[in-house]
């Protein structure tokens, strides 16, 4: 499986490219909406493993009991966190859905800033050694 | 200003794109319709990027439903999988340098365990040549590789093949369909050369960083295309009939 990192910094980058792409109503976005969604919907639940477990990454450590060895009740969702199948492929997917948008974003930076601007006109070219082009209302006759 | 919701819209055929009230539509003038919903909201979000003018060279995904939608090289399944495959012969990870001694070893490196993990969970021989004929691929290692290939739909094969074209590499583009590689390594690992060269030279913003971020995107809107087309819980199978 492809070293990914953080799942939380993928989609904390990836949603920063969406409101970058979609300007003030970023949050309206379907495309936000839909992200947000779906990463809720895979966030690991309380309760028993599945019963086939992803051999990819292994089993976390469970939570320390505490002292009086009695289980941590404050985060039930993290006891026990295997991460599936589904996780690892959305986190794939979001980590190359932000690729593009950031690779786009860029691109388009680069091409402003070097392939964008073209040819001078006449009047720039004028401009650069301090002459005005004449006036010539009638055209050139 | 239109409305989030107005961007995209579902029917029986699949997903279409809706532009100030108008139906997106393809160069052959076909309804733009798309058979996953994540695809169809993706490629609303390429359009709603779009300020005063439209950059269709930054908009990858519509391009390749467009391509999906038009198939305007008419090439069926069979060709497509067969034009795939070939570029097994003149894969970049197979073409090994023997001159200068530092980029053969980061070659080495750096290809080697790639070639691995697709010899491995192909259960296939790939192997590496100097020669300028290039590595001998058996035809079974072919075979495989077409048989592996005829199990996508025809909107996924279309990606599938543009990401090979793009990072000029069959082995690669199975690393980042089967997401044993992430797109900024198979993108590196495809310009290895480059980089190597530009770790000697320097870089030159406006060519290197440029044709980065270009291949980065292509290459990332591929890989999440042959996705988005080949997860059957969410996609409409009308469109992807052969």
């Amino acid at each position: 499986m492809a070293a990914l990192g953080a799942p939380l910094r993928t989609l904390r980058a990836l949603l920063r490219e969406l409101r970058l792409a979609a300007g003030r109503h970023y949050r309206d976005s379907p495309a936000y909406r839909h992200v947000l969604a779906a990463f809720r919907a895979h966030r690991v639940r309380a309760g028993p493993p599945p019963t086939a477990p992803c051999p990819a990454l292994p089993e976390q450590p469970r939570r320390w009991a505490g002292p009086r060895g009695r289980p941590d009740r404050r985060s039930p969702q993290v006891t026990s966190e295997k991460l599936c199948r589904a996780q690892q492929e959305l986190h794939f997917q979001a980590a190359t859905y932000l690729c593009l948008l950031r690779s786009v974003r860029q691109h388009e930076a680069l091409h402003r800033e070097y392939h964008g601007k073209g040819e001078r006109s006449p009047e720039e070219v004028a401009g650069l050694v301090g002459f005005r082009l004449p006036q010539q209302p009638g055209g050139k006759g | 200003m239109p409305r989030r919701e107005d961007l995209y819209s579902d029917s029986p055929g699949g997903f279409e794109i809706n532009l100030d009230h108008r139906k997106l539509k393809t160069p052959q003038a076909k309804l733009f319709t798309v058979p996953s919903e994540a695809l169809a909201i993706a490629v609303a979000t390429e359009w709603d990027s779009q300020k005063d003018t439209i950059k269709f060279y930054t908009m990858h995904l519509t391009t390749l439903c467009n391509t999906a939608l038009d198939n305007p090289t008419q090439r069926n399944k069979t060709q497509l999988i067969r034009a795939a495959v070939k570029f097994l012969e003149t894969d970049t990870l197979c073409y090994r340098v023997e001159d200068p001694p530092a980029l053969a070893e980061l070659q080495k490196n750096e290809w080697d365990p790639v070639v691995a993990w697709a010899e491995k969970r192909y259960n296939v021989t790939i192997g590496s040549s100097t020669s300028i004929l290039g590595p001998n691929i058996p035809a079974s290692t072919k075979e495989t590789f077409i048989s592996h290939l005829a199990s996508y739909n025809m909107w996924a094969l279309q990606g599938i093949e543009f990401v090979i074209t793009q990072l000029k590499s069959l082995i690669l583009s199975m690393g980042l369909i089967d997401r044993h590689i992430t797109v900024e390594k198979a993108v590196l690992l495809s310009r290895l050369e480059e980089e190597y060269q530009i770790r000697r030279w320097g870089n030159v913003e406006w060519a290197h960083d440029y044709d980065l971020c270009e291949l980065r995107a292509r290459t990332a809107a591929g890989t999440l295309f042959v996705h988005l087309c080949s997860e059957s819980s969410t996609v409409k199978h009308k469109l992807l009939q052969d």
